[in-house]
């Protein structure tokens, strides 16, 4: 999760990713956001996020975010 | 809530169709102080009493013939139901139209209309048919008459047609919003200024000279219209000097008439008899009658009529014709007087001091 | 038929009368019925285009289902005895299977577009290179004729089906009901390109006269039209001859064909979602936004999420996303990620926008104009991500900037002239064209034309020219006003009488001003081709 929250921070430094549920809806995160943090997990977590998994669901916030790396994980 | 959502909604409808209504009556052409011919065919409409001859046809008629001098010299009560360029299938839709109006005894057809098969222009369809009150005959000739890019239901919505107008519309549009002045007499436009025809061209050679199938089925049709409502059709081609009348098409309106039995009459024929002078009688070198000329036409017509078509009566002295025709003669005579008046107006400033 | 014809309200007026008559579980059938009619009106043979489209998706998304159900089923029945290696691989072997089948209904389909749509494009550019190597052959045109509405039909249903592959959603059982969300007519002419999930909800419910949606829906229908017949046809005129003798239109005028297109474009396409949003709330379905005023847009980026939305979104979904994601693109990243360093990881990312673009650009048109103005879209969104950083330090010198209405007002005025710049490519014949005349403006600028009455020989009169003004500072109110809740909510919330009234003074209004009728070419949604 520490690791997660770096990577966001990384992203946009000025965003408080921990307490944020509204990163699509509220369009702090663009697409290009999304796909450069779905390589960032590929390369830090070796978890492949396929493309239906890109639901503001899944990336509205660093929870929902890590549950989703944890769950494609498990398989 | 709701239901006073819809509720004004209707309202709003009412209100709009009567707003509509009325700019279509803002938007037709007025036809009064311009191209006056538009607004001939729904003058029919104003008239009171029936008429024992009416013409029906193009401007060879509603500029050749003088329903005043009829009813002054011999008693015809006539009427004339032209249209500029009124294609033949018109022609045969505003038969029938005014046969549900009146049976007159004689109904004349001046032919020349015969040489145009297809629709021709949609000004021209405009100016014949927008006059015409809504029935199905309006109906039928606007189907037979619209040309490719026109549609029905700018007939029965002329505002449709003429929206564009919006920023041509003038005093006129508002003056004549509910109702038009008469601009003819029985159908005839008054016209008393004097072009002399001059060197008229001969007639080019045209590829074929066979009327089209679709004008004789009109004609047929016509013919077979007048039987069934005892009315005796008479064709006539009126003595203009221009469109040329060839001697092909001459012939097979003779042929036609003759199988059918029916009277035909080439005024081109007569035109010493009836003592027509194209150099006075003529307001546009020969095309068209003038006055004078409409009513030498008229003189010898009636002479025609009262012979060949004996069921014409002579009604002066007859009431209601006797009051009708003394107001139209009066009318007639007063247009005359101005027409004359500003026509020698005209002379006068073009006549070099 | 298009929208502004005397058949549409025809056929429209019927089919409403219909729909609330009919008992309401027949209310789809009926929709259905009326979508095929439509088409059907469009050419016979357009029929069969989307008839295939229709028949070969839902049977590929059946399979798929059906794939999907069996080997979640298997996974449930033998989880316990598999480890976790064993289950990914069982998902990933699934997967490839259900692939299989997806993959050749895409193709099948994207094929279809592909040959309707680019044949005669790439059959020039081969005489083209034919011509350059000195040959005298050429090869002739197909001259195909392209279905009504087909590509985005297409996209419709190819994003159904590839949500049933991922799983999102069971396909949908009935072939009718299927047939109906391809065909639903009033978005078969221009969109928007909706989403089985969103549109389903809606378009197969039974449907009870609802006197306040259907209101409304109407009110918007008339908007629609309004924009459509007042504005957009009016300036359609002066923009085809400006287009139509370009040698002779040049400079301030290329400036003029920037404005009036943007203008235009927004009047004639906005107007026409408008038209069909309206007429699917009067029959309560609920169709997608697809514009969120997008002039006011700060950025090309955001612009591209607030003008066609559902293409935008269409784009994101089915081809960025799978693209950036696919294991090719990921293995780049991390190449140029240790050989660049920090920079490289922007690598894939741009170049998966840039190819977003180039395929955007492809999809609106066969020609090298879109190709080219997809490509450009795409620099400018890259080019201004880049810039990122020092614009955080100019407005970290300037902090009081940011927010103020001065510099909004500069955004909005910039990112509305760079589209615009972009844009031109979409009306002139060819890119080379396109660059002249707009070189021309910085040569020979003339603004002389702009008060020597040149305007007024463009085809419309000084007259119309004011009707289009008026009607354009119409549409920028009624956005202003309308940025929480539309005008007509708030008018009807108000006072119905306000909404009817200002309805029917439209209604008159286009009646009137509208170009429509003999002497006017009845002009095409500009869409309805893509």
């Amino acid at each position: 999760m520490e690791e997660l929250l770096d990577i966001l921070k990384e992203l946009h430094p000025d965003v408080d990713f921990e307490h944020c549920t509204t990163l699509i809806d509220d369009k702090i995160l663009d697409s290009i956001d999304i796909v450069s943090l779905v390589a960032e997990i590929n390369d830090a977590f070796d978890v492949a996020v396929p493309a239906e998994e890109i639901v503001p669901e899944n990336f509205n916030s660093a929870q929902a975010l890590w549950e989703m790396i944890q769950r494609l994980d498990e398989a | 809530m709701k239901k006073k959502l819809i509720f004004t909604g209707i309202l709003w409808c009412v209100i709009l169709a009567a707003a509509l209504w009325l700019l279509n009556a803002l938007f037709m052409p007025k036809y009064m102080s311009e191209i006056p011919e538009g607004a001939l065919i729904a003058e029919y409409y104003n008239e009171t009493a029936g008429h024992d001859v009416v013409f029906i046809g193009d401007c060879e008629v509603y500029e050749n013939f003088s329903p005043d001098v009829l009813w002054r010299e011999y008693g015809i009560t006539s009427y004339i139901r032209g249209s500029a360029q009124q294609l033949i299938w018109q022609s045969y839709y505003l038969m029938e139209e005014t046969l549900k109006y009146e049976t007159p005894k004689v109904m004349v057809f001046n032919v020349l209309s015969m040489q145009y098969g297809e629709p021709q222009s949609e000004a021209y369809n405009r100016l014949n048919l927008d006059g015409m009150r809504l029935s199905p005959q309006k109906l039928a000739a606007v189907n037979a008459s619209m040309t490719e890019e026109e549609s029905l239901l700018s007939y029965l919505f002329p505002l449709l047609r003429y929206h564009s107008r919006w920023n041509e519309l003038t005093g006129e549009d508002v003056e004549y919003l509910f109702h038009r002045d008469q601009v003819s007499d029985s159908g005839y436009l008054m016209n008393v200024e004097v072009r002399p025809a001059e060197n008229v061209p001969e007639g080019k050679p045209l590829a074929d000279y066979q009327f089209a199938d679709i004008c004789y089925e009109y004609l047929d049709k016509m013919a077979e219209l007048c039987e069934s409502h005892g009315v005796e059709l008479v064709l006539v081609k009126a003595p203009s000097l221009y469109p040329y009348w060839y001697d092909e098409w001459e012939a097979q309106m003779e042929d036609y008439a003759a199988a059918r039995g029916l009277q035909y009459v080439n005024c081109l024929e007569i035109v010493d008899e009836a003592g027509l002078d194209f150099r006075t009688d003529t307001y546009d070198h020969g095309l068209h009658l003038n006055l004078y000329g409409a009513e030498k036409l008229a003189r010898w017509f009636g002479a025609w009529l009262t012979q060949h078509c004996p069921q014409v009566e002579d009604r002066r002295g007859q009431e209601p014709y006797e009051t009708i025709w003394a107001e139209k003669s009066e009318t007639y005579a007063q247009r005359k007087t101005a027409l004359e008046a500003a026509w020698a107006a005209e002379q006068k400033e073009d006549t070099p001091q | 038929m298009s929208f502004a014809s005397a058949q549409f309200l025809c056929f429209f007026a019927v089919l409403f009368v219909l729909y609330y008559l009919i008992p309401r579980r027949h209310q789809w059938k009926l929709l259905l019925a009326g979508s095929l009619f439509f088409y059907f009106f469009a050419g016979w043979y357009c029929l069969i285009y989307i008839g295939v489209t229709a028949v070969t998706t839902w049977l590929a998304a059946q399979k798929v289902g059906r794939l999907q159900q069996e080997q979640d089923a298997w996974l449930k029945a033998h989880r316990d005895q598999m480890d976790k290696e064993q289950r990914k691989a069982y998902k990933a072997a699934g997967k490839k299977v259900r692939w299989r089948w997806t993959l050749a209904c895409l193709l099948l389909n994207f094929g279809i577009l592909a040959v309707v749509k680019y044949t005669d494009f790439v059959l020039g550019n081969v005489n083209g290179v034919l011509a350059a190597a000195g040959s005298a052959a050429r090869l002739p045109m197909a001259d195909l004729v392209l279905p009504m509405g087909v590509s985005f039909y297409t996209f419709q249903s190819m994003g159904y089906l590839i949500d049933v592959y991922w799983g999102k959603y069971p396909p949908e059982r009935s072939l009718g009901k299927f047939a109906l969300f391809v065909t639903f007519f009033p978005q078969l002419i221009q969109g928007p390109i909706s989403r089985f999930s969103d549109l389903s909800r809606s378009l197969y419910a039974e449907h009870r006269w609802d006197s306040r949606q259907i209101a409304m829906g109407g009110m918007r229908v008339v908007w629609g039209f309004a924009k459509k017949l007042i504005v957009a046809d009016r300036l359609a005129i002066p923009l085809r001859e400006l287009v139509s003798a370009p040698e002779q239109y040049t400079g301030i005028y290329v400036l003029a064909v920037m404005f009036l297109y943007a203008v235009q474009l927004y009047a004639d396409f906005t107007g026409g979602i408008d038209i069909t949003i309206g007429v699917s709330q009067m029959l309560g379905v609920q169709v997608t936004e697809n514009f969120e005023r997008p002039f006011f847009s700060k950025n090309i980026a955001e612009y591209w999420r607030r003008w066609h939305i559902t293409m935008g979104t269409w784009f994101r979904d089915y081809v960025f996303y799978p693209l950036s994601v696919s294991k090719g693109v990921l293995k780049l990243h991390q190449k140029a990620r240790a050989k660049l360093g920090e920079p490289g990881k922007r690598v894939s990312v741009y170049l998966c926008t840039m190819l977003l673009w180039f395929v955007t650009g492809v999809w609106h048109g066969a020609s090298w104009n879109f190709i080219v103005w997809g490509l450009l879209n795409g620099v400018v969104i890259l080019v201004s991500q880049e810039c990122e950083p020092l614009y955080a330090k100019f407005h970290g010198r300037f902090p009081g900037l940011k927010g103020s209405f001065g510099y909004r007002l500069f955004e909005v005025g910039r990112t509305f002239v760079l589209m615009s710049s972009i844009r031109v490519l979409d009306v002139y014949r060819d890119v080379p064209l396109t660059f002249k005349q707009v070189g021309t403006i910085f040569t020979s600028f003339r603004p002389s034309v702009l008060w020597n009455g040149s305007f007024l020989e463009l085809g419309i009169t000084g007259a119309d020219w004011m009707v289009a003004f008026f009607g354009t500072l119409a549409m920028l109110a009624c956005s202003l006003l309308g940025r929480k809740e539309p005008m007509r909510e708030q008018l009807v919330r108000r006072n119905p009488n306000l909404a009817w009234g200002g309805c029917a003074a439209l209604v008159v209004c286009m009646v009137i001003f509208g170009i429509y009728g003999i002497g006017f070419d009845a002009t095409q949604f500009i869409y309805n081709q893509f």
